[in-house]
This record gives structure tokens, sequence and C-alpha cells, in this order.
């Protein structure tokens, strides 16, 4: 039922250490890359079905190919860690843990693309998990992993962590690569797509944390090992991360294709004496979904085929104790927040859309209102530059769809008829609405 | 809420004080930061937390010195300063105090907390206390949603938090009693933790568990189970490899005592359903 892979580890003691990895078979898959073509670490990739885990599902190996060996440029591999999708928990968790799976996975995938540089770019709000990884990126400099002729191959490699500032936006790529190079983090028009003009106009691949730290079990164990988990389209392991209303919240490392009735019963249940009421698949731009979607495979085509997206995998799970308005105008005030400003329809349609909700929440909405703020969405939804405005407005299309008559009971009771007391983790057992 | 408060949000920001502690040292830290990536300019967001680090904000003298070192303009690097929200204009306090009040967060708790802590301390969002000791913010998602409600204490983690126990945090914070987070290390000044973002490492990686109960969740579950990945062309390593060198059974059950150290939140937290065991 669960397969642990990348998580396997993470009991060990001082697993966030180079001797601890190395004792679990850590750096065995380098030494394997190395004796490969790096064209042939490529094929590995491509072979094994792995699907971009930050939330798009882009075949892996397939972004890979796309950079053009014969440009004369230097490559550079970016690393995603910028974790920052609401609900999303899973990268933040495996790098404090062991970020050697996601440096030997970085080593691996820099050779495959041959890049001279990669560059881990992480949120700068996790202090400890920086911590950690400067230090496993200097433990595998001192052991000869990283830097000049890695293990005695000719390959050069340098590694830089580099740690945000706080700014949702560069969790998409290209803002990360304006991020990255001093700027504003604002997103670039697309083409040229990064892997033919990306960091300093350089062919780059950026991957998400767990892609690159999925690459290293790959290399090691075989492409047939890992496309023997999943579904058709789907394969390999994941992690699923389980938040909000259920009795033990976390990671569980599963293969693609699980549903949310199995895992909410890995995690002893949704949390007692209440029942599921709304949760996303993939983080808040995921489009809600409810209890009768319990049994979709959680795989790129299952949860498409429902309306919404994988995303992240990022599970939340709220109960009949949240009020779905307040649930989304808190989500919307995030995306205007984070809105970089660089589209009009973005920049000022969350500002609308927050306006509205407030309203609503508070009572003194109108029918109207809702017809208007589907409107809305409908003008802000693929008319930016980036995806942002397109999360911003799941959120809301999708729970009017799903629960039009709690957004009404809003304007018939005068104001928001739950009690914000009920949905805590602190509210003493058995309280309700 | 705290409308008569020396660094509330609508009083002016002091351009410059005229005392900026930025040094030769700093400036050559700023051109080592510079020199290690291809482009220097990429180490103009490190060379921001460094400014914060010495100067307890970013100041116009910080703005200057980062300029000059890249020969960039102070414009070119306000424009990038006052674009991410961990960038502070105001002087921010010893210890800066994050609430998430997303979603998920809010929903669990995050607000009654937040409400708790501005009413404690006698703040609004995004302000110190008189004693220059918190700055409290309410902060966004913060990548740890299945310990929720979820506090920072200078980007430090403090899982499953409730009023009671995020007022007995700042009140140890405040008297300056050691405090350590559930999941990292105890917990520094704010000035030294921007430090380390700025690329400057402290030597406390070792400090703390791998990973908190949630973390281990998944992993703890399959343990128990013997459920494990299939056999891959390398061996049965993984499985092996853990039976051999995994400690004890109780280590596989989960974080040690030892793995724990600090304040267990769910000591507060007796009523919470989820700490069932």
């Amino acid at each position: 039922m669960l397969t642990p892979v990348l998580s396997d580890n993470w009991d060990q003691i001082n697993a966030w250490q180079l001797s601890s990895y190395q004792r679990t078979g850590g750096y065995d898959a380098l030494r394997t890359a190395l004796a490969m073509q790096p064209a042939d670490v490529v094929t590995a990739v491509k072979d094994s079905g792995l699907r971009g885990r930050g939330g798009a599902g882009f075949p892996t190996g397939m972004k890979w190919s796309f950079i053009p060996q014969d440009n004369p440029k230097p490559k550079y591999l970016v690393v995603n860690a910028d974790e920052s999708e609401p609900g999303t928990c899973k990268d933040i968790p495996l790098m404090m843990a062991s970020p050697h799976t996601l440096v030997e996975g970085v080593i691996i995938s820099s050779y495959a693309i041959r890049a001279s540089v990669a560059f881990i770019y992480v949120r700068g709000e996790v202090l400890h998990v920086i911590r950690r990884l400067q230090q496993a990126v200097q433990e595998a400099k001192d052991a000869g992993f990283i830097g000049t002729n890695i293990l005695g191959t000719g390959y050069d490699l340098d590694v830089v962590v580099h740690a945000g500032a706080g700014a949702y936006i560069c969790g998409e790529e290209t803002a990360l690569l304006d991020s990255l190079e001093g700027r504003r983090g604002q997103p670039r028009l697309r083409p040229p797509f990064p892997a033919v003009a990306g960091l300093y106009g350089c062919p780059t691949v950026i991957n998400n944390v767990e892609s690159i730290a999925s690459v290293p079990a790959i290399i090691k164990n075989g492409a047939d090992w890992f496309s023997s988990m999943g579904t058709e389209k789907s394969k390999g392991m994941t992690l699923y991360s389980l938040s909000g209303h259920v009795t033990r919240p976390g990671q569980y490392e599963a293969p693609m294709g699980i549903t949310l009735r199995q895992l909410i019963d890995l995690a002893g249940g949704v949390r007692e004496g209440h029942e599921l009421k709304f949760w996303t698949p993939g983080g808040s731009s995921t489009p809600l979904l409810t209890a009768e979607h319990l049994d979709v495979p959680l795989d790129y085509e299952g949860v498409g085929s429902v309306g919404s997206m994988l995303g992240t995998k990022a599970l939340q799970i709220f109960d009949e104790t949240t009020c779905v308005v307040r649930a989304v105008l808190r989500w919307t005030e995030f995306y205007k927040h984070e809105s970089c400003g660089k589209c009009t329809p973005c920049r000022e349609g969350t500002w609308w859309l927050v306006q509205i909700l407030e309203r609503l929440e508070h009572g003194k909405g109108t029918e109207a209102d809702l017809a208007t703020l589907l409107d809305l969405c409908e003008n802000i939804t693929g008319r930016s530059f980036c995806a942002l405005a397109d999360g911003a407005t799941a959120p809301i299309s999708s729970s009017i769809q799903h629960f039009k008559d709690e957004y009404l009971a809003h304007f018939e009771h005068g104001g928001c008829p739950f009690d914000p007391m009920a949905s805590t983790v602190f509210a003493t057992a058995g309280a309700s609405a | 809420m705290a409308n008569d408060h020396a660094t509330a949000t609508n009083v002016p920001v002091p351009y410059s004080t005229g005392d900026s502690a930025i040094t030769e040292t700093t400036i050559a830290e700023m051109r080592e930061l510079a020199a290690r990536y291809p482009v220097g300019r990429s180490a103009l967001l490190p060379m921001l937390h460094l400014v914060q680090s010495v100067e307890g904000r970013v100041t116009p003298e910080g703005i200057e010195a980062c300029a000059d070192v890249l020969g960039l303009t102070g414009a070119e690097v306000s424009a990038v300063a006052t674009f991410y929200t961990m960038y502070k204009r105001r002087p921010v306090g010893e210890y800066h105090v994050g609430v998430c009040t997303n979603t998920l967060c809010a929903v669990m708790g995050g607000d009654l907390i937040f409400e708790r802590l501005k009413s404690h301390l006698d703040v609004g969002n995004d302000e110190t206390t008189e004693d220059g000791k918190i700055t409290l913010e309410h902060i966004e998602c913060n990548a740890a949603c299945d310990y929720a409600p979820v506090v920072t204490v200078n980007w430090e983690f403090f899982d499953d938090m409730t009023p009671q126990s995020a007022t007995q945090l700042v009140d140890d914070l405040r008297e300056g009693t050691e405090v350590k987070s559930p999941r990292g290390a105890t917990i520094c000044s704010w000035r030294e933790a921007e430090r380390v973002l700025a690329g400057f490492p402290d030597g406390r990686a070792d400090e703390g568990p791998t990973g908190g109960k949630a973390s281990l969740a998944g992993l703890r579950l399959a343990r128990e189970r013997n459920w494990t990945a299939p056999n891959g062309a390398a061996g049965s390593s993984n499985a092996a490899a853990a039976a051999e060198s995994t400690v004890s059974p109780e280590a596989a059950a989960g974080p040690r005592p030892s793995d724990q150290p600090g304040k267990e939140s769910q000591a507060v937290n007796g009523n919470d359903s989820r700490k069932e065991d």
C-alpha cells in the first residue's frame, strides 16, 4: 500500500548527514550514473516515466532532452525548492530529513544535461532546512562528489544553495529565474522556454525537489522498477501530504493512483466525530473536490478527469465545521498579496475578488455578486503570463459549483453561520457549529 | 490595536538613522557572495539578507552598499528589496514571530492564535513590541501544513500550536529563556538567522531531529505493516539496508525522545484528539 523510497531513510539516526546517507546506499547511484553516457541517463529517466512533481506533471526526461547540446553556452540546472503552494509540505520535510537525496539527484541530473553549475533555490522562510542543505552540499564537496574532476571522471560541477526572500511567485519557474538573477521575481513570456534561454539567457532545466530527488532511485533500481509502480500514464511512487482534519496528518509515500479514501484510512480517518466536507487534491490552486471524489485515483489523469488537477498532491482535508466561504476568501487574499503585479488581470482581478468575497463572507452580498464573481473569474483565467491568476480563480469557481447553498446561507444568516472555534485543533471534543 | 505604538506601521520609516553598522567586513562579505555566482547580481538577494543581519533591517546605507558592489543604482536595488516580504524597512525585533494564517492553518486555529498574540503583545501585524524583543507578523503557508497550526520564530518551526502554547512561547522569548524548535535548533536571534540565509552557515545543522511525527507518519505505518517498495535492479537494498542499520524497532517506529529536544508541543495540546498515541 505504501512504498517508502524517498522517505525510506527518514527514521535513520542523523539521516541528514553524509555518513548516514551512505550507510543506506547513498551516492551508489552517482557512481552508476557517472559510468554511463549523459544521454543514457536522460534515456533512463525518460523510460522511467517520471513526471514533474512540482504540479504540472511534465515528463522530466523529456524536459532534459530539450536542452540543445550543440548550444555553446553553459547549461544550468535549477532546483525549485521554493515550496509555497498552500497545503504543500513535502519538499521541506524531504530536505530537512535527507538533503543528500536531493544533492545526489542534483549531481546526476546536472551530469545528464551537462550543466557545470546547479542552483538549489530554496524559500527563505525555512532556516533549519537551509542549514541542512548548506551542510549537505559542503559534505558532498569534501567527499569529492561536487567540484572538479568528480570521482575521477573529468566532470566538473559547482552547486549553490540560494535562499529566497518570501515571494510565492518565485515558485513559478521563470519568475524564479528572474529572482535568481537578482531581480524582482516576475514571470517571463514564453517562448523562448528556459530550456533554450533560461538563467542568464542560457539553456536551463528547472525541476521540483521531489522530481530531482527521485532520480537516484531510478538510476539505482532501473527505469522498469520505477514504472512498475503507479498507473499507466502516471508512474512511480510519490509523496502525498495529508493535512487538516485527519487523525494523523503527515507524509504518505505511495504509488501514483492511490485514492483519498485509502489515504484517509491510512491516516486514521477524518477527525473523530466529523465528516469530510471538501478537499484540495494538490494545493489551493487546484479546484476543490468533495466526498463524491473519494475514489478518484490520485494520478494526473484521474484527478484531471473530475475537473481538477493533481498538482503537488497536497491533500488539505476540511470537515463540516469549516466555512467554505471563509476558506476561499483567505486563499484569495493570499493570491492578492502574492500577485507580482506584472499582468493587469491578475493584479486588479485578485483585488476585486477579495472585495466581493469579503462582502459575501460578512453576509452583505447578494446572489448577483456570485454571478459577478464567476464573470470576473472567467475574465482573469488564462489572461496572464503565468498560472497564479488561474490558481486564484480555481477555489472560487469550484466552491461556487459545489457549495452555492452555503454562499446563499451567508446572505440569509446575515453573516458567517460557522463558529471559527469548532474547526480548530483545540476545540473541545464534540464541539460543533 | 496598539494605536499609539512606537513602531506602528503608520509611523513613517526613518530614511537613515545615520548609525549604519556596515563596515569593510560587510563589503568584503558581499563581494564573497557575488563571487559565488557566474553573474554577480545573482547575489543580490543573499546580500540583502546580509544587510538585515548587520543592520536589523534594510537600510539606505545597506542598499547603497549592495549597489556599489554590484555596479547597480540604489533605485535598482530598492526595486528588488521592496518586492520581497522578508525584507523589512522597519527595524525588526530580536525575534520575528510568524503566525500562519493561510487557509488551512487559519481554520485549524491560526486566526485565534494570531488574535491572541496581538492582544498579548499589544502590537498589530508587522509591528514590534516596545522592548524591541518581538516582531509579530501573520505569514503565508510555510510548507508545514501537516503540523497546523504553525508558528515560526526566526523562520524555525513550532508545530501544533494553541493560543496558550503560543503565548508561552513569546513569553519565554521575551524573558530570555532558552527556546528550541521541535524541528530545528535552539533559537538564535533574527539577525543571526538572516546571516545563515545570506549564505554563511552557523554550524548548527546537526541540532534537532530528522523530522517530526507527521513527517514520519507514513514511514512508521509502512514499517509496522512491512510495506516496502518493490525490489529493484540493485536488489532489495532499500529494505535490507533499513533493516540492518535501523538501531531498534523503537527507532523505526518514530522519532526518538533524544530527537525531540525542546518543547513537546503535544504537552500543551493535551485535548487534541490527533495526539491519541
